[in-house]
């Protein structure tokens, strides 16, 4: 009802109230997409866009940065996104990315064309950037960088097991160094 | 051609069943022959950062018979730890006094850590809950010795299935061997789904039960474990499961003439005094194998034989 009652008075409009409108949305919407240069991260599921921004320390970023949230997806019904002008991710980073947000895309944009678009993916040991756990592990008592393989369970749930006391742990017990 | 010289022993699966199947051979060479003096030359640290008696006794007794000198000490207290070192400093510091190093330490995957730092190879002889393997490798000799073989063994595993790290690592051994796992416990000490889970990868079978009575007629080797209430973190909790199962020597009745007793001791009460006269009664000379364990694995890491 209310979708028909916009369209409505949109029809009423005459072509200039029209035109500004759509030309107002155009440059909404070019402002967002035209990165020159950066990285977008698409297909975040949308409960864990904003851990994305605290894992890779977004907030304190002085890049120019476009947050979308709980936007329309065909794949996953809701997603995020994080455009990030001027940034490239370390392969250490990307890791990050894949354990919070495994289903997404990483495109890299140079001169305003998509240079670079893959799955994130998530590797088979994780290094440094995950604490373990487990209290009385080695890695939270002397000065140790982590390690974990990464592992499957029988109901096919990631888990990270960790190389130095062999304790598995499941993606809720994940917390970023 | 195995060859286990300079190869650490951090967890049992550090091994494969046919370097496993060596150190028990090279072990039952030294029960032959317990006083051959090969580590005459050799020097191994045995540094024990929180208490022990059986491991540690054991180990200084196998270096003793094999003529071998042992440096090291017998609690954190007594080590530069107290002032702070660090135990990669520790280690570092060690390696250059000895040939192999032995270690205890509380703390989960610190033996790990020691034989990626260590220019020596390392025996972990317990890190905290983690792992255990030189028990591991006695309880799979006291197992083919009264069996006859490793495989196809079914074992019935009582008690502390949770936190029991000896449990843990017999398990992963075992899967090697086509066991069948009978698992006694109370409820809120259940085998772990990790553990489990490595069973079924193995394509092997496990079968749980909450009465020991059950799984007595059916076992070929009954390990019993101690409920440890320093691995609980609720004293409740423990309360409730310390007496959960104490085998007396009337159960043993409708046993097979081929079942034996294990436990990795100390015992408190889960095995009651009448049963250690039973001649299914096992877990002493367990003990005692342990140092014939002890012995070959110094001696194939040290490349003392092969």
């Amino acid at each position: 009802m209310f979708v028909r009652h916009l369209l409505r008075l949109f029809s009423a409009l005459n072509h200039k109230q029209k035109k500004v409108i759509m030309d107002t949305n155009k440059r909404k919407e070019l402002k967002v997409s035209a990165l020159r240069n950066g990285t977008v991260i698409d297909h975040i599921p949308a409960e864990n866009t904003f851990q994305v921004i605290k894992i890779l320390g977004l907030e304190n970023s002085t890049s120019q940065i476009y947050i979308g949230n709980h936007l329309d997806s065909k794949k996953f019904g809701t997603k995020g996104i994080i455009k990030i002008s001027g940034k490239f991710f370390e392969k250490d980073e990307i890791n990050k990315i894949s354990l919070a947000a495994p289903s997404a895309t990483l495109i890299e944009i140079k001169d305003y064309e998509v240079v670079n678009k893959a799955k994130v993916e998530t590797p088979d040991t994780i290094e440094k950037i995950v604490r373990c756990f487990n209290p009385k592990c080695v890695t939270n008592n002397q000065n140790i960088k982590t390690k974990f393989r990464v592992i499957s369970d029988h109901h096919n749930r990631m888990k990270l097991r960790c190389h130095y006391c062999e304790k598995t742990m499941s993606k809720e017990n994940i917390e970023f160094i | 051609m195995i060859n286990l010289k300079n190869r650490s022993l951090i967890s049992i699966t550090d091994y494969s069943k046919e370097e496993i199947l060596k150190v028990l051979e090279i072990a039952e060479d030294f029960e032959k022959d317990q006083r051959q003096q090969i580590l005459t030359k050799n020097v191994i640290a045995s540094l024990f950062f929180e208490p022990s008696t059986r491991t540690r006794l054991s180990f200084e007794s196998a270096v003793q018979y094999l003529g071998g000198s042992i440096i090291g000490f017998a609690s954190a207290d007594t080590s530069s730890v107290k002032k702070g070192e660090s135990l990669k400093d520790t280690i570092l510091t060690v390696s250059n006094y000895s040939d192999l190093i032995v270690m205890r330490n509380p703390l989960d995957g610190s033996a790990r850590f020691a034989s990626e730092v260590s220019p020596v190879p390392i025996i972990n002889a317990g890190d905290g809950a983690n792992q255990h393997p030189t028990q591991c490798l006695l309880d799979l000799y006291s197992i083919k010795k009264t069996q006859g073989t490793l495989e196809n063994i079914h074992i019935a595993l009582v008690g502390d299935l949770k936190y029991g790290r000896t449990v843990h690592s017999l398990v992963q051994a075992l899967s090697l061997f086509n066991a069948t796992f009978h698992l006694v416990s109370p409820d809120s000490l259940k085998l772990p789904s990790a553990v489990k889970t490595y069973i079924k990868n193995a394509g092997l079978e496990y079968h749980q039960y909450t009465d020991l009575n059950e799984v007595i007629p059916i076992a070929d080797i009954v390990y019993m474990t101690r409920v440890q209430g320093e691995r609980f973190p609720d004293p409740l909790e423990y309360e409730k499961v310390k007496n959960a199962y104490i085998l007396e020597n009337s159960m043993l009745e409708g046993s097979k003439p081929n079942m034996r007793i294990l436990h990795p001791l100390p015992r408190v009460n889960e095995i009651n005094e009448d049963v250690d006269s039973n001649p299914k009664a096992y877990y002493f000379q367990q003990a005692k194998n342990g140092v014939y364990v002890r012995q070959a694995l110094i001696a194939a890491i040290l490349g003392l034989k092969s």
